[in-house]
């Protein structure tokens, strides 16, 4: 392979050395969208009930609230120090806990307000119907005011889904970043094409991760389709 | 490694005499940290500001606008910066130019949505009061929008300063270096140390916010 730097004529592209690397290629995406997606996954599992909590007892939520922003300040880079003791360094099994925690919390400081937002813009109505009707405070809860919160939650799944999938890529500066390895790759060399190959495939990931919740939200409100016919 | 090492190390080398002076001294790099940090938010808040302003108060453009602003959002910044030190060279321009593809969404987005969100009963309000576009759009849309754009201006500096770290990546100044370097180095408390640095930072930003909402918000809005 021959390489030279990106002013000696070299192109921006070398499209051959995309089809050398489809295996390599494959190999890093489907590592950084189990990086990104795992913490939203684990995200969503923790924000509902912890929102359901704040919801039910309002004084929980501004310490809760709180806690998300400062997070939420937090540089990934940072946090992903703090966790090597814990989970080690490397690519694969335990060491990748040391990306996936942090991306988690991140999650978190966006999952949790959207949860709560959902759950207070049910209007005031729908809940006294459904306490009518005989549902407990708990029932209602999950019953009736979480399906109206949906697309609010969504709505946060899908800006923490974005970042997640940008932020793995910063996990290669401690040698753990999916895609992002393919930046460190060409950047060491003075090699334009893997760094612009991995940018648009993590582009396209976040595009991609985007549409599946807008289908899953259209999937969970069906009624929001009917009530505009 | 416990947490407990972790921040007795982070302590011995903050609290470092030697770490406190010359070039490679936390002064000096906490100062290249927040000029890098407020030149990028100052050029995409000049891009951002009116553009936003502009749209959500003439209504053309919203989708558009939106659409761009999500698209940039999935932009891997350090692949952005490693591109552009990569075509160009090390230096200043290459790692603020990521920087502000990073701010200018959150800030275009929330001005936007916050000049459109305004009551339509307020600007039939300054209508009435003989106002005309600009003086609706400076006098009662921003004013009354200005929680949101404070938020949106918020959100892009935390994120601008927290990313700066990777500047040092690239081959220039800022705290990243100790997180960097120390990791070349596995100087680890050191990349502790720099990581409580910008964590701290980051703490203050917030809090310099809070302040601004306070002395920009008219009171009638506050709650």
């Amino acid at each position: 392979m021959t390489l030279a730097a990106a002013d000696g004529g070299e192109p921006l592209i070398r499209w051959d050395w995309i089809g050398d690397h489809t295996g390599q290629l494959a190999d890093l995406t489907a590592h950084h969208l189990k990086l990104a997606l795992l913490p939203i996954l684990f995200g969503l599992v923790v924000a509902i009930p912890l929102g359901l909590l704040c919801a039910r007892w309002r004084w929980l939520y501004p310490p809760t609230l709180g806690v998300a922003n400062v997070l939420y300040g937090l540089p990934s880079l940072a946090l992903f120090m703090l966790f090597i003791p814990y989970f080690g360094i490397g690519s694969g099994g335990r060491a990748d806990f040391t990306i996936i925690v942090p991306l988690t919390l991140f999650s978190l400081s966006v999952l949790v307000p959207n949860v709560v937002d959902g759950l207070r813009s049910v209007p005031d109505p729908v809940r006294q119907a459904a306490t009518a009707m005989g549902f407990g405070t708990l029932r209602r809860l999950i019953q009736v005011e979480l399906p109206i919160a949906v697309p609010v939650v969504i709505a946060g799944a899908r800006v923490a889904a974005v970042s997640s999938i940008s932020l793995v890529s910063v996990g290669t500066l401690i040698g753990n970043g999916g895609l992002g390895q393919l930046f460190v790759d060409g950047y060491s060399r003075d090699f334009t094409t893997p760094i612009i190959v991995s940018c648009v495939l993590i582009i396209a990931l976040a595009l991609i991760s985007d549409g599946v919740l807008v289908a899953a939200q259209r999937l969970l409100t069906p009624w929001a389709r009917r009530g505009t016919r | 490694m416990n947490l407990a090492d972790q921040i007795k190390d982070a302590w011995t080398w903050l609290t470092a005499s030697a770490h406190w002076s010359g070039g490679d001294g936390i002064p000096h790099r906490l100062l290249e940290h927040l000029g890098y940090s407020a030149l990028a938010l100052v050029i995409a808040a000049l891009i951002a500001l009116p553009l936003g302003a502009l749209v959500g108060h003439t209504g053309r453009g919203g989708f558009a606008v939106v659409t761009v602003a999500n698209f940039a959002r999935s932009i891997p910044t350090l692949g952005l910066l490693l591109l552009v030190v990569t075509v160009t060279s090390i230096g200043l321009t290459p790692v603020i130019i990521p920087l502000i593809a990073l701010a200018t969404p959150p800030i275009l987005v929330n001005t936007y949505e916050g000049v459109r969100g305004v009551d339509p009963d307020i600007k039939d309000a300054a209508r009435g009061m003989g106002m005309t576009g600009p003086g609706i759009l400076l006098k009662a849309e921003v004013p009354v929008a200005m929680p949101l754009i404070l938020l949106g201006l918020r959100t892009a500096a935390i994120q601008v300063v927290a990313t700066a770290t990777i500047a040092a990546y690239a081959g220039i100044g800022g705290l990243g270096r100790y997180i960097v370097d120390g990791l070349a180095r596995k100087d680890y408390p050191s990349v502790v140390g720099g990581s409580v640095l910008v964590v701290l930072l980051a703490v203050i930003v917030q809090l310099a916010f809070v302040g601004i909402r306070r002395a920009v918000v008219s009171r009638g809005l506050r709650n």
